[in-house]
């Protein structure tokens, strides 16, 4: 329209100025030039504020990759908007300055145009992808957004159950952990109710136990076998149930609407689950019933985030509760065994004090009976031999005989007591064992032949004639056991049988533990004593060598005796590192005692230890003392004197010295035993002993040392065994004594005093 | 003068009385075992030994308790020795009262042991007539032409 108008106006002009006589007849023409001059104006002024406005909002914005194109598009509208101002000035008559100018705008506005034109096919799809990749990075932000929100969900998920299971796990209380349990879950749950069912002892119902808000009525139960708890039970996940299942009914009923509800198992484990090695197993079936019910009037809905929530709870739960139970066992376990420690304890100690009751007992009956019966029998024996009328003498050998006995039931006594504490020793002689059967045999066949039994004594043709035992208590065996056997016979006969056993008659079945193995050295004797008395009842025979028991048929006679005899009998065996035993066919069938012990042989051991006491006549020793010389040290001359005398008498040719000096320095080789007093105090004897030890060597030739002091305790004799003192003797020495001991030093090399 | 039947009952009474009255026990008899041919003045001999010691001890006791400062290490050392001797003569009751007094020595109490030298002097004068007298007597009956009796 402007090229048009321009036409227009060209003619106009050049008809104008063709023929400037023309009129002007075109007043119309003036306004609608007005109008396109003022249009022409607006237009340019259009065209030139919008690439300012462009230009402006461009440096503005941060980012605007297409710079160029906007400098082009500027360039462009710039100069359309030049052409349209300058197109005022042509409207009339106009220079050709102005043509010039006008024409250089319209060439350049067609070349920028044209240009502009080109690139903006380029561009504009650029331009247009842009908004895609902007509506994609949208979605994508909304996107992550979501996820966003879904993590900071778990995040939050998660530090609950742990600060839940920290509260449940930090208590080892069963009932705190439970307790808490709902009311963490209703904190972070923000729960209207929260509820936990437990089974019940008979496990067919379960009961209400925990509630978090409501007291519900006491022993509220629900049979365990309902759908919907079978239905809860048979996973391990949250389930959602109904809100009004029996389980979730918990509120008194109202007008309002429950919320939803979820319930989870809760494993209970027992102590029983936990095998060695093996993970708990829950095939127990033990569940209890938790039930969560969400706010009613919130409309909220149980989310999975939520619901794991649950679970995890559920199962820290039932860790936290077999945690607490194993605490609970094992600190009941502790309480019974402390209580056990104490009541053992004080058994112990109490047993020791009746220990020491019963040693300090029988140490004072020692002493204190035993003094006053020495007295009886002493005096006894004294008056029988004085002069006494018949009637007299009886009733003084009943008294003999009453106090012997009871003498005999002290000794008893304080013998087991001995034997009891271990302290008794056998006391190892060389005996004639024919002969001490003999003696027995002699002091029962009196007794015997007054109750009219027959009384035989059996011995094998290979015991040993000389044997080496404990004379004494076989003796008292022997005795307490033929005593035994006529005591409790009313008639009939009594045999005593004795002989080395042989191995296969060493093994009693009732003794699988008995071992006897015959060796060089020793043999065992086998002594078999056979009644035909009362008998035993069977039942009573374990009892037999039990202290003081005594079956009903023997307490009814007159029987006497301590119920000691087989008791002691059994320790003295047993000391002999033997065996014995009863056999009894019935009560009226007789019994037949047996016992074995275990004897040296002598001359075959190669102890030189064992003093053999045998009745050699007097002389027979005496005669080897002649001129054998001796020593004696002591520091008082009426002592030295004495024992001067004592060693002159058996015929010893005797050196006397007062001090450890004169001793050291008077004694030879030829001296073959040195008496020393060693009471003597300030002068250390024992250095005296060391030293001649040391002069004359350890072996033959030596003198002897014997140590002679008034001290009966046991540290003089040790000290005197210490520094290697061949004996001790107790002073006042006898002459009797004194001849034993130069015997024995002389045959043996040692003195051994008991 | 006595026949040699009335002094030996006469030896016997006087000897029984002795162990009876505890101022002599076993050892004593031991002593008279050990005279022999060899040795008859055996006891005698020993008898005399044990006054002479005993004599100088209970003067050093008299002389020791006697002290500002008594030295009982050393009185403890006499009444060894005297105790020593008494015992192996035979002199129960002088034997029993060292004893006392040596208990009293190991308690360091000076009365004590004051009474106990005093008892003991007693004992010994006392001892000392009676083997004196008994010596008397034996020599009587030898020399009436007895024997003394054979222990």
């Amino acid at each position: 329209m402007g090229s048009l108008l321009r036409m227009n106006r060209l003619l106009s002009s050049i008809v104008d100025s063709c023929n400037c006589i023309i009129d002007p007849q075109l007043p119309a023409d003036d306004l609608l030039m007005k109008y396109q001059y003022i249009s022409d104006f607006f237009i340019a002024l259009a065209y030139f504020s919008i690439p300012v406005e462009l230009i402006y909002f461009v440096k503005k914005s941060a980012v605007f990759p297409y710079r160029w194109v906007l400098v082009q598009f500027g360039a462009f509208i710039v100069l359309c908007g030049a052409t349209h101002l300058i197109n005022l000035w042509t409207f009339n008559m106009h220079t050709r300055n102005v043509a010039i100018v006008m024409t250089t705008a319209k060439v350049l506005t067609a070349l920028v145009s044209c240009i502009t034109a080109l690139m903006l096919v380029h561009i504009i799809p650029d331009l247009l992808s842009v908004k895609t990749r902007e509506l994609f990075l949208k979605k994508k932000a909304a996107q992550l957004d979501r996820e966003m929100g879904i993590i900071r969900t778990q995040e939050e998920t998660g530090r609950h159950v742990r600060m839940l299971t920290h509260e449940i796990r930090s208590t080892l209380d069963r009932h705190t952990i439970l307790k808490t349990t709902l009311v963490e879950l209703g904190r972070t749950l923000a729960l209207e109710e929260c509820a936990l069912w437990m089974p019940t002892r008979t496990g067919v119902e379960l009961q209400l136990s925990y509630t978090l808000r409501h007291q519900n009525p006491v022993g509220l139960t629900v049979p365990i076998q309902l759908p919907v708890i079978n239905q809860v039970f048979s996973t391990n996940r949250a389930v959602q149930i109904s809100p009004n299942s029996p389980v979730a009914k918990l509120r008194p009923t109202g007008k309002y609407m429950p919320g939803e509800v979820v319930a989870v198992r809760v494993p209970l484990l027992h102590l029983s689950n936990f095998q060695i090695n093996d993970w708990p197993e829950l095939s127990t079936k033990r569940y209890a019933l938790m039930v969560l019910m969400l706010p009613s009037d919130s409309a909220r809905q149980w989310h999975v985030h939520e619901l794991e929530l649950v679970e995890v709870v559920a199962d820290q739960v039932a860790v936290a509760l077999s945690h607490a139970a194993i605490l609970e066992e094992s600190m009941r376990a502790r309480d019974l065994l402390m209580e056990q420690n104490v009541a053992l304890d004080l058994a112990r100690r109490e047993a020791e004090m009746a220990v020491r009751a019963r040693n300090d007992f029988l140490a004072v009956m020692n002493h204190e009976m035993r003094t006053p019966m020495h007295a009886i029998i002493a005096l006894s024996s004294l008056l029988q031999e004085t002069d006494l009328t018949p009637e007299q003498r009886l009733m003084v050998e009943t008294i003999l005989k009453s106090s012997n006995l009871l003498a005999t039931l002290i000794n008893d006594v304080l013998d087991l007591s001995r034997l009891e504490d271990g302290s008794l020793q056998l006391d190892i002689v060389t005996f004639n064992l024919h002969a001490l059967f003999g003696e027995v045999l002699n002091l029962i066949k009196p007794v015997a032949s007054v109750k009219k039994l027959f009384v035989t004594l059996s011995l094998s043709a290979d015991l040993p004639e000389y044997v080496i035992g404990d004379e004494q208590r076989l003796m008292q065996i022997l005795l307490n056991i033929v005593g035994n056997a006529v005591k409790f016979s009313k008639e009939g006969s009594v045999s005593i049988s004795a002989f080395a056993a042989k191995s296969d008659s060493l093994r009693d079945p009732r003794a699988p533990e008995f071992f006897a193995v015959a060796s060089e050295n020793h043999f065992y004797l086998r002594v078999q004593v056979k009644d035909t008395g009362i008998g035993i009842n069977p039942q009573d025979i374990p009892n037999l060598f039990s202290k003081f028991t005594q079956s009903q048929a023997l307490a009814s006679t007159n029987s006497g005796g301590t119920g000691l005899g087989l008791a002691i009998c059994k320790r003295f065996v047993n000391l002999m590192e033997g065996h014995i035993w009863i056999e009894s066919e019935g009560l009226g069938k007789g019994s037949t005692a047996i016992f074995i012990i275990k004897l040296g042989i002598p001359g075959r051991s190669n102890e030189s230890k064992l003093p053999f006491v045998a009745k050699l006549p007097a002389n027979h020793m005496q005669m080897t003392f002649q001129g054998l010389k001796v020593l004696v040290m002591d520091d008082n001359g009426v002592s030295r004197m004495v024992t001067k005398g004592l060693l002159a008498h058996l015929g010893c040719d005797v050196t006397t010295v007062g001090s450890r000096d004169e001793c050291l320095r008077v004694v030879t080789q030829e001296h073959k035993v040195v008496f020393m007093d060693v009471s003597m105090p300030g002068i250390d004897c024992y250095e005296v002993a060391v030293l001649i030890h040391e002069r004359f060597g350890k072996r033959h030739g030596r003198p002897l040392i014997v140590a002679l002091t008034g001290n009966t305790d046991r540290v003089t004799k040790e000290n005197c065994m210490r520094v290697g003192m061949d004996g001790v003797i107790l002073k006042p020495v006898s002459v009797d004594k004194m001849r034993s001991v130069l015997s024995e030093l002389l045959e043996h090399g040692v003195v051994l005093e008991s | 003068m006595e026949s040699v039947n009335q002094l030996q009952r006469k030896l016997a009474d006087y000897t029984s009385s002795l162990y009876n009255e505890n101022f002599l026990d076993e050892q004593f008899i031991q002593l008279q075992q050990l005279a022999d041919e060899s040795n008859p003045d055996f006891v005698v001999e020993v008898v005399s030994l044990f006054f002479e010691d005993s004599d100088r001890l209970l003067n050093e006791l008299t002389k020791a308790l006697n002290q500002p400062n008594v030295d009982f290490k050393k009185v403890d050392a006499h009444v060894h020795q005297l105790k020593g001797s008494s015992s192996s003569i035979g002199a129960l009751r002088v034997q029993k009262i060292c004893i006392a007094f040596r208990n009293y020595c190991e308690q360091q109490i000076v009365e004590g042991c004051l009474k106990c030298l005093q008892q003991v002097k007693n004992e010994y004068t006392l001892v000392k007539n009676k083997l004196e007298t008994l010596f008397k007597l034996e020599k009587q009956l030898v020399d009436a032409g007895g024997s003394l009796p054979v222990v």
